[in-house]
């Protein structure tokens, strides 16, 4: 029996995995402690889970539990990476390397840091996604203090070429720090083998609980420290005060380990879903995959099917959860700046959608996305005045469209 | 967001989808919005040169669910009505009556726009002057 409406926004968030649901219930009520709380069993029943948990964390990107801060999210972990670097290395230098498809949460730590006076080089990378690594070395000056380039692209699920980019910086001696949110869970990253310096995640992304993340914070080798940005009992080795979210915490755990152990497998059969939903889709005239398919996320495809517009296309598909990076979901006009920003045409940014399969997809589930996007696909362009037009053979970019 | 029950029956069935011979004398053509800005409307009217009624109305649309449905009313409205009364539609009338939101009134706009284009093209072919 098919279940509607149907998930494919697994890069927005992802369901939470059962198994994560019952280890976190103990700790809502029986084991409520305070994890700081060192004088009774409430508060060390709270830090031994607390404890359990950074392991099954750090295992699953091969770090030291005493690597990981607890964070509440990806968007605290990639504030608290840039702005705390750019605070502690301040004496070192002031000058920033990152990249205009980064999520927001990159892009505007970076503009505050911009009006603190800070230095901030915005690489643009291939139509496919992909950075180019000459152009990220010759952005390096004395100044340069940190790369933080994305691990998987959460609009197109594009995989960064993460060995050579910190292979770079630490020939020069710069931090390296990732936001590796659509990644980690999906794709094995190893923060060792990878040289990564410091790394942003979160629980919700992975089958866990919202409002829990992590930043991971290399110890040795170089040995990093970020400035906190939320003072208070200093928790986290002073990096990140606030009382820890045990609940969330164990979910998170519970989450990698679980992640840890059935990743491998998971991703071999999202790959195959979303490599037959794509062909088929593909099928449809005028359909194309945007970013690189070879250096992707399994569970990821973003396709634009010409001449639709992305907002008209998900209302012929209501029992369908997708992403569009068509603006008119947003009160600004302006689309995607991550399909922008590859260079995409304003009107193929505006005519596509981002399927993001998860773990509980199914068979039928793509079956259904199919039939239905195909079939909505061809409604809408029987009423699109500019498939009419590039059927009669008009090249749109030469008509004097009238702006409003 | 959630779409209006009016929004939602005009994009499931729209009304008056298709293309009028925009060569015709008695036939005018308003295309207005552009695709980089997510929204393209091609209103066309074919007017009776006798009384100067509005026999026919078609549209096209390229946009979200709220412009599709503002250009499927447009269309219904204009039928029967003479061209004054035509240029008389006011996009807040579409507003009223598709119950649109704050960030879709724009649709409403081009849908206004698209009307006075489509009556201007008319009367251009009649020999008349542009009505502002």
């Amino acid at each position: 029996m098919l279940n509607v409406p149907i998930y494919l926004d697994n890069n927005a968030t992802t369901p939470m995995d059962p198994r994560v649901l019952e280890a976190m219930l103990p700790y809502f009520n029986d084991k409520f402690g305070n994890a700081a709380s060192r004088n009774h069993a409430f508060g060390w029943n709270a830090e031994e889970a607390v404890d359990y948990a950074r392991e099954q964390v750090a295992k699953l990107i091969n770090a030291s539990p005493k690597e990981i801060i607890f964070t509440s999210g990806a968007t605290e972990s990639n504030n608290l990476a840039l702005k705390g670097i750019f605070e502690m290395y301040a004496r070192k230098g002031n000058h920033i390397i990152t990249v205009n498809t980064e999520h927001k949460a990159v892009l505007d730590s970076c503009k505050h840091i911009e009006k603190l006076g800070g230095k901030v080089t915005y690489l643009e990378p291939a139509v496919d996604g992909l950075i180019n690594l000459e152009d990220l070395e010759k952005a390096i000056t004395p100044e340069t203090i940190v790369i933080s380039v994305m691990y998987g692209n959460n609009e197109i699920g594009v995989l960064q070429p993460i060995e050579e980019i910190s292979a770079i910086a630490r020939k020069h001696g710069i931090l390296f720090h990732s936001d590796a949110t659509q990644a980690v869970g999906k794709v094995p990253v190893d923060v060792q083998a990878q040289n990564i310096d410091l790394m942003s995640f979160t629980a919700h992304k992975m089958y866990g609980p919202k409002g829990v993340g992590a930043l991971y914070v290399r110890r040795k080798n170089p040995r990093v420290k970020v400035t906190a940005q939320v003072d208070g009992g200093g928790h986290e080795r002073g990096m990140r005060s606030g009382t820890l979210n045990v609940p969330g915490i164990v979910g998170f755990g519970k989450a990698c380990e679980l992640c840890m152990n059935e990743m491998e497998e998971e991703a071999k059969k999202l790959s195959k879903m979303r490599d037959r939903l794509e062909a088929e889709l593909l099928k449809v005239e005028e359909s194309y995959v945007n970013g690189s398919v070879e250096h992707r996320l399994p569970h990821v495809t973003n396709i634009s099917f010409k001449h639709v517009e992305g907002e008209g296309l998900m209302m012929g598909i209501k029992d369908l959860a997708v992403s569009s990076g068509s603006a008119c979901t947003s009160a600004s006009l302006e689309p995607s700046y991550v399909l922008k920003n590859l260079g995409l045409d304003d009107d193929l940014a505006h005519s596509s959608l981002r399927f993001g399969l998860g773990r509980f997809t199914t068979d039928e589930e793509i079956d259904y996305a199919i039939d239905h996007v195909s079939k909505a696909v061809n409604k809408l362009r029987d009423m699109s005045p500019l498939w009419e037009m590039f059927k009669e053979g008009i090249d749109l970019k030469t008509v004097e469209w009238q702006e409003h | 967001m959630a779409y209006s029950e009016k929004v939602i029956d005009h994009y499931n069935n729209p009304r008056n989808i298709g293309t009028l011979n925009k060569d015709e004398k008695n036939v005018g053509t308003g295309l207005v919005g552009a695709p980089e800005c997510g929204d393209v409307m091609r209103l066309q009217i074919q007017v009776n040169e006798e009384n100067g009624i509005i026999e026919d109305a078609k549209f096209k649309t390229f946009g979200c669910g709220s412009a599709i449905a503002s250009s499927s009313l447009a269309t219904e409205w204009l039928k029967g009505k003479t061209v004054e009364e035509a240029m008389a539609i006011d996009n807040m009338d579409i507003v009223e009556e598709l119950a649109l939101p704050p960030v879709k009134i724009h649709c409403s706009v081009l849908a206004e726009d698209a009307i006075k284009t489509a009556i201007n093209d008319y009367r251009t072919k009649q020999g008349l002057e542009e009505i502002k």
